[in-house]
């Protein structure tokens, strides 16, 4: 027991000792266990307000939608209408409503064009998917009602005009649905089956080459869709937008006695070939509301693994810097009878309730800003609210914490403890490295060069983290430059009407400002320790002559170049990891990864000024002095 | 005897360094007038503290005085711009220090080079010049050697030929002596010595008399202040030289 309360009494009087340095070491823990919390509370976090909507809007079980399959250009296996219509005859099926006809037009509002799926209701209340109004009235002739979601993206509400394939009609509602999200609307089309669910076999392998039994006919079915948004009119006007009445799709919205038989009814009744027949269970819908923050999700978990990396360099510095500084206290420590294991477990325990506060912390902001992206949209009724933290959320941003820790002090703790006592007590700094041909190349070089290259060559440990650090910002940027080019490149409509757009640049810009930022300071914190560990020799370089500017710009090269490795080392690394985690094949242009690398190098010029001219200009002689044996 | 009237090298006047303010105030240099000549080997001798140190970091531009002039030749340099001071410690002074201060992970011809790197030699020339300097102080052989290889006495050597790299106007030495045992004392005196005799301008500051016994004036310095100044006669050649073993 007094051996817990030496460890724990020593380790707060060392926090308490060096607030700053304890201070940044939380924060860089902190930035990763943040967006670990925040990538795993949003799991699951659309499925709440689409229960609600369901519930309001008595959503369907099993949305069935039948059209005509285009086998050729110009020529469609015809609708068959009976086969969706039998579908109400299954045991199990208690209600429907439908089958309603749907078609693709063309919308234009405020001088956007974009698709739309339009179908065609009829004015009364249906039992079944009768969706719910947030804004206006019903559909009736020469009025349209626009899904909200939809509604919000166009930025346009009851009252306004829109244009359907140019006929001139008005907003006169904007309502929710739970039977389709914006933008995986599709009826009875083989795109359907990409959006929604998964497509079955003879969907992939594409259509036969000559359809059966000869059963063809002339329908231009028109151009398939994906991207859509969802307009309700009458069916008399969804009719009148068709291109020809062979051309429309139905969709008809089943409900099941037990909604939970919803996906073996679907699988139960899907075709196993050659059919226009597409059914989807309220799950496959619900499925494709969670992507949109799936898509945040994914970014966050990806990115929190390059942040614990980046954690990781940050807290190895900083716990380097502070052994040093520790020295004499080890030595002491083991004078009075501490064994090495004590000693270890002394400066590890320090690391581990730093861990465990930056833990916490994580925790607790990931946990806060979890709503900020977890807003499933105007398509869904209700907010998902702050999401619960689960114990295995907190047990992996724990461990996570906690890991970090271990391993990026476990080195230095193990090698302190190693220590003799006589050297540790003597406090004597650890001998610089001998770098014999980055010595050899400096002697060709100007001042500050030959001075920065010996300054790297001292302690090539610190430079693989600085080079380890800035690879790692360098990727990440890169990974979210190749996202955005990829989401640019996914998108076929106006981009204003992308809804994923708005969250992916949130969620980008958070993770592209904490890489920064925690980069930021890794280059300062580097740049400081290698001022400190290489005072002496600049004291000493002053004293031969060397002015303070070729001292301050020798350890500003000490970290340029470095840097410059880094940053040439993460963008290949930041292609490589897009390559494994996605198969788009939109990359960042030749620009932008010249610009990152220029940048990088700029910033971290900057950056370093001002930590390497405080440490070119302290005073020569007080510095000589104070190294006398 | 070398007479310093018009051939001073080194002046200094009035030359004071003070830490702290009102009752706290320190004079670790207190009033000092020097005058080196070109040649002259002049060492300040006194106790612990004295301002021995301080007064040496002044004269040699390591530190500013709080009032008070240095010259070094004809050019004023307590007032100059740090640059101007970095370039006069380059290529007009040359310092040796008591904990030799080399550079730990450089051999010993690297950290005598590196001066003359620091100057803008090309480096076959500052090699060249690096390795004639470890002759002359007798650690040719040893150029190769890292300092932690090398007996004290060596690294002090080796600070010697690193402080003679740019062929300065002055050699400023802080207890040159202060880390050594006996022998390797006897062989640094008898490099300062050597260098003495070839006109080498020296000013060592030191507390042991056996140095002090090499100079051609010996100055006693108490509290920042000069309190006394002999005049030796010959300085190593004399009868003290003997005495320390430095003759015959």
């Amino acid at each position: 027991m007094g051996r817990v309360l030496l460890v724990g009494r020593l380790a707060a009087r060392n926090v308490r000792r060096r607030p700053a340095e304890a201070a940044l070491l939380v924060l860089a823990i902190m930035a990763a266990t943040t967006m670990l919390t925040l990538g795993l509370a949003l799991h699951g976090v659309t499925d709440n307000p689409y229960q609600r909507t369901q519930e309001v809007t008595a959503g369907a079980d099993v949305v069935a939608s039948v059209g005509p399959l285009e086998v050729a250009p110009g020529r469609a296996v015809p609708v068959d209408l009976a086969r969706l219509e039998a579908l109400t005859d299954v045991p199990g099926v208690v209600d429907h409503s439908g089958p309603y006809p749907a078609t693709t037009a063309e919308l234009e509002a405020d001088g956007i064009r974009t698709e739309v799926w339009a179908v065609g209701r009829d004015s009364a209340e249906v039992s079944v998917d009768q969706p719910k109004l947030t804004q206006g009235s019903w559909v009736e002739d020469g009025g349209v009602v626009i899904e909200a979601a939809f509604a919000n993206a166009l930025d346009v509400g009851a009252g306004d005009q829109v244009t359907l394939n140019g006929r001139s009609l008005q907003v006169v509602g904007v309502a929710v649905t739970a039977a389709a999200s914006y933008t995986h609307v599709c009826f009875g089309h083989p795109v359907c089956s990409f959006l929604i669910g998964s497509a079955p076999d003879w969907v992939r392998q594409g259509p036969p080459a000559e359809p059966p039994d000869g059963q063809t006919e002339t329908v231009d079915v028109g151009p398939s869709t994906a991207d859509a948004g969802l307009v309700w009119l009458t069916q008399t006007d969804a009719r009148s937008l068709a291109r020809a009445e062979a051309a429309l799709s139905y969709v008809m919205n089943l409900k099941l006695a037990d909604p939970a038989e919803a996906p073996a009814f679907v699988d139960a009744h899907s075709p196993t070939s050659w059919d226009a027949l597409f059914l989807a269970s309220w799950l496959d819908i619900r499925e494709t509301y969670g992507e949109f923050v799936r898509g945040a999700q994914r970014a966050l978990v990806t990115f929190s693994s390059l942040l614990t990396l980046l954690a990781m360099a940050s807290v190895a510095v900083l716990v380097g810097g502070r052994m040093a500084d520790q020295t004499r206290r080890v030595g002491l420590l083991k004078a009075v009878g501490g064994t090495p294991g004590l000693v270890a477990v002394v400066l590890l325990a320090e690391y581990m309730v730093l861990a465990l506060l930056a833990a916490a912390a994580g925790l607790a902001v990931g946990w806060l800003a979890a709503p900020l992206l977890s807003d499933p949209g105007a398509g869904l009724l209700g907010s998902a609210g702050t999401p619960s933290l689960t114990v295995s959320t907190v047990g992996v941003v724990t461990g996570v914490a906690l890991g970090v820790a271990v391993l990026a002090s476990f080195v230095s703790a193990v090698r302190a403890a190693r220590t003799s006592t006589v050297h540790a007590l003597a406090d004597s700094a650890r001998r610089p490295r001998r770098t014999r041909w980055l010595i050899a190349l400096s002697t060709r070089l100007p001042v500050p060069l030959l001075l920065g290259l010996r300054v790297v060559a001292r302690r090539p440990r610190r430079v693989l983290l600085g080079v380890a650090s800035i690879a790692v910002t360098v990727s990440g940027i890169v990974v979210v430059l190749a996202g955005r080019a990829a989401m640019a490149a996914d998108w076929e409509g106006p981009s204003s009407l992308d809804p994923q757009a708005g969250r992916a640049n949130q969620v980008l810009l958070v993770i592209t400002v904490t890489l920064v930022a925690l980069a930021a300071i890794n280059a300062i914190v580097i740049t400081w320790a290698a001022a400190l560990d290489a005072r002496h020799a600049s004291a000493l370089a002053r004293a031969l002559g060397a002015t303070p500017g070729e001292v301050s710009a020798s350890l500003s090269a000490a970290q340029v170049l470095p840097a410059f490795a880094g940053a040439v080392l993460g963008v290949a690394a930041g292609l490589a990891l897009w390559a494994a985690l996605s198969n788009d094949e939109a990359n960042p242009t030749y620009w932008q990864l010249l610009a990152v690398v220029a940048g990088t190098v700029l910033v971290v010029a900057a950056l370093t000024t001002i930590p390497a001219s405080i440490g070119a200009r302290r005073p020569t002689a007080e510095i000589l002095q104070a190294e006398l044996p | 005897m070398r007479d310093t009237a018009d051939t001073a090298v080194l002046r200094a006047r009035g030359l004071r360094k003070e830490y702290g303010t009102g009752e706290g105030l320190v004079r670790a240099v207190d009033g000092v007038d020097l005058d080196v000549a070109s040649g002259e080997t002049v060492a300040v001798m006194g106790p612990s503290g004295c301002g021995k140190s301080t007064l040496l970091h002044l004269l040699g531009g390591l530190d500013r005085p709080s009032s008070g002039e240095v010259w070094l030749g004809d050019r004023r340099i307590d007032q100059i711009g740090e640059r101007a001071l970095a370039r006069v410690r380059r290529t007009d002074v040359g310092f040796v220090f008591q904990a030799f201060h080399l550079m730990d992970e450089l051999t010993a011809v690297e950290n005598v080079e590196l001066p003359a790197l620091l100057a803008g030699r090309s480096r076959s020339v500052a090699r060249r010049q690096a390795a004639s300097l470890l002759d002359r102080v007798g650690l040719a052989d040893r150029a190769g050697f890292l300092p932690s290889a090398l007996s004290g006495g060596q690294r002090q050597r080796v600070a010697i030929a690193r402080a003679l790299s740019n062929e300065p106007l002055i050699v400023f030495a802080d207890e040159p002596t202060g880390n050594l045992d006996g022998a390797a004392t006897v062989d640094v005196l008898r490099l300062f010595d050597s260098l003495s005799e070839a006109g080498q301008t020296l000013v060592i500051v030191t507390h042991d008399a056996r140095i002090a016994a090499t100079a051609d004036r010996l100055i006693s310095m108490r509290d920042g202040a000069f309190v006394d100044e002999t005049r030796l006669t010959g300085g190593s050649t004399g009868q003290l030289g003997a005495l320390v073993g430095l003759e015959g």
